[in-house]
């Protein structure tokens, strides 16, 4: 948040991206669960969430200017929002993030050689995506799975109790 | 090793417990029944017998936390859990809400009967997607059967709940962050007072309480605050589940009475110190921010507030973190510093700019580029920020630093003198 913070993308190229029928049945359940007079500010968290998985696992400058749209907030309180929370990629990622915990309990049991094993496999370092567009490799703080060091987090899933022989199968094991 | 008793792991090793259908069988919802026939006063009087203080890290006693809600108030009120669990090192809420939700659900319906809340949150970390499924899934079953909603039990009370998940910001796990949070803005801690009893979600009156906390209730309820109290010790009742990672052979979760020996509950739960104990280097007891504590206090410390308070650490989470001598104490902190640097929201100069420092300049020593008048600045820097910001992510910055000094300062100037570990 603080010297290594997100920028907002500002180039706009391609057609404006839309919310599918289901993603927009979906957000309307999450203003449900907030009170009326604060619902579309509360929703916001939630909704670019469900917009960075509709619009292929990162936020465009135009998918934010969409999220402000529909919930009828200022732009500049999305950007704001997307640009605090490190989960909200504002670059686009690979179809698989690789995020690999490097914190206290993670470096204590052996991260830097899962690091080492995750580098050699993919060819790329931290905060680099592959030629193909597979892989996007990120180093994080601590996921809260550290009984279970060390760990890495592939989009959804935990991966845990790694040891570097694991690696190659994980990754190989991807759709 | 004996398990004694337990309160928040009691279910969690039958089949499928978290479900409704498994859950059930073993009493679920049982206390909810049992809150629901008593007053809300007769349920907080209950909590602050027991004892029990809140589990997340500031260890403030969970019943006079809800005794401070205004009463006659007309704002609507709300209960918020947290389950943000970013505490490097902390991982036992996540047990608790993947293998057995019904019971945080239980106890936050419980908690929102007593203070009179309607609603209540769940904030969980962004990075549990799979847990915040099974959150959610569990809201959707007891809502069915009426543990939640309008009406709860056909006696009346309502409360209604939801999960509200982060996106990736370790300062949300500050309440009043937190609460920004679920307001849908950035994480930045807000001035306190007024504290959230008075003005906290929507500016309106606010409990706030850990997984943890609010799991232990339901027991609280089913067999008393005097029951509850004789478990652990005093200032220190009830069970703690400990996490313990790091240089163990049985790394994990263990639920045990506050109170227990250090040294047993590595020894005899969590399969030993790599090496044998003579391998220990230290104990970081309460989560990263905690400072760590030596082999000499952690031959005979016990794990409670008073106990860790005194040996200048804290309890903390009860994330407990085990280095082993294999370990340079330099670069361990290098890494933990450069989290807060990470993690500072940027609001306070003395911890936006201190954190900084601190991370620079322990990173420079590591890089054997270290002065030995550094040592001083560090210690300076510590006092500046100490107690000089809104939240205490400040401090948390400054307590690993403090306690490597104070108990490695040899291993700190050998690595200025030499500009190399003493390890390896």
């Amino acid at each position: 948040m603080s010297s290594d913070q997100q920028t907002i993308p500002m180039e706009v190229d391609g057609p404006p991206p839309r919310f599918s029928p289901e993603a927009l049945q979906r957000i309307e359940e999450i203003l449900t669960r907030y009170p009326e007079a604060h619902r579309r500010r509360s929703a916001l968290i939630p909704v670019l969430h469900l917009a960075q998985k509709e619009f292929g696992g990162w936020l465009s400058r135009q998918a934010m200017d969409l999220v402000a749209d529909h919930l009828g907030i200022p732009p500049i309180r999305v950007y704001e929002v997307a640009t605090f929370y490190t989960m909200f990629n504002l670059k686009p990622v690979g179809k698989h993030h690789v995020q690999i915990c490097t914190n206290i309990s993670c470096w204590l049991c052996g991260s830097d050689a899962i690091v080492k094993a995750v580098q050699q496999k993919l060819g790329v370092g931290f905060g680099q995506t592959d030629k193909d567009k597979r892989f996007t490799l990120t180093e994080v703080e601590c996921l809260g799975a550290c009984v279970n060091a060390p760990m890495m987090q592939i989009n959804d899933d935990y991966y845990e109790d790694l040891t570097p022989d694991k690696i190659s199968g994980i990754l190989d094991g991807l759709t | 090793m004996s398990t004694g008793t337990q309160i928040l792991f009691k279910r969690i090793h039958v089949a499928n417990s978290h479900t409704l259908a498994a859950v059930t069988a073993l009493g679920a919802y049982q206390s909810l029944e049992k809150a629901l026939g008593m007053s809300g006063e007769e349920i907080i009087a209950q909590v602050k017998k027991a004892g029990i203080r809140g589990r997340g890290g500031a260890g403030f006693p969970a019943g006079l936390k809800w005794s401070f809600i205004p009463k006659n108030d007309p704002r609507p009120r709300y209960l918020v859990c947290n389950a943000d669990e970013g505490e490097p090192g902390t991982c036992k809420d996540r047990d608790i809400m993947r293998y057995d939700p019904h019971l945080l659900i239980e106890g936050m319906a419980i908690a929102g009967y007593a203070v009179g809340a309607q609603q209540g949150y769940i904030y969980i970390r962004g990075e549990f997607v799979h847990e915040a499924e099974r959150l959610e899934s569990a809201i959707a079953e007891a809502y069915a059967a009426g543990h939640l909603g309008a009406n709860l039990h056909g006696k009346g009370a309502t409360f209604h709940l939801a999960v509200h998940r982060g996106a990736g910001a370790y300062v949300c796990g500050e309440e009043t962050a937190l609460l920004e949070s679920i307001e849908g803005k950035k994480g930045q801690p807000r001035v306190k007072p007024p504290f959230p009893a008075n003005v906290g979600l929507y500016d309106c009156p606010t409990v706030i309480n850990n997984v943890e906390t609010l799991s232990s209730v339901p027991e609280i309820i089913a067999q008393g605050g005097e029951w509850y109290s004789k478990l652990g010790v005093t200032n220190s009742t009830g069970t703690k589940i400990f996490a313990v990672s790091g240089h163990v052979n049985k790394p994990g979760n263990y639920e045990v009475e506050l109170g227990i020996p250090l040294k047993t509950l590595l020894e005899e739960y969590a399969g030993g110190v790599k090496g044998g104990w003579a391998n220990l280097k230290g104990v970081i007891p309460g989560g990263s921010s905690a400072p760590i504590l030596p082999p000499a206090v952690c031959e005979t410390i016990t794990m409670d507030y008073d106990a860790i308070g005194k040996a200048g650490s804290m309890l903390g989470s009860g994330a407990v973190i085990v280095v082993n001598k294999s370990v340079c104490i330099v670069r361990a902190l290098a890494r933990l510093e450069r989290f807060y640097r990470h993690e500072s929201c940027g609001q306070c100069t003395p911890c936006r700019e201190g954190t900084g420092w601190l991370s620079q300049i322990v990173s420079r020593i590591e890089a054997g580029k270290g002065r030995m008048e550094d040592l001083d600045l560090l210690t300076d820097i510590c006092k500046n920020i100490s107690g000089k910001t809104i939240c205490a992510l400040g401090d948390a910055a400054a307590g690993p630093v403090q306690g490597v000094l104070r108990h490695f300062r040899d291993e700190v100037e050998y690595h200025i003198k030499n500009g190399r570990c003493m390890v390896g």
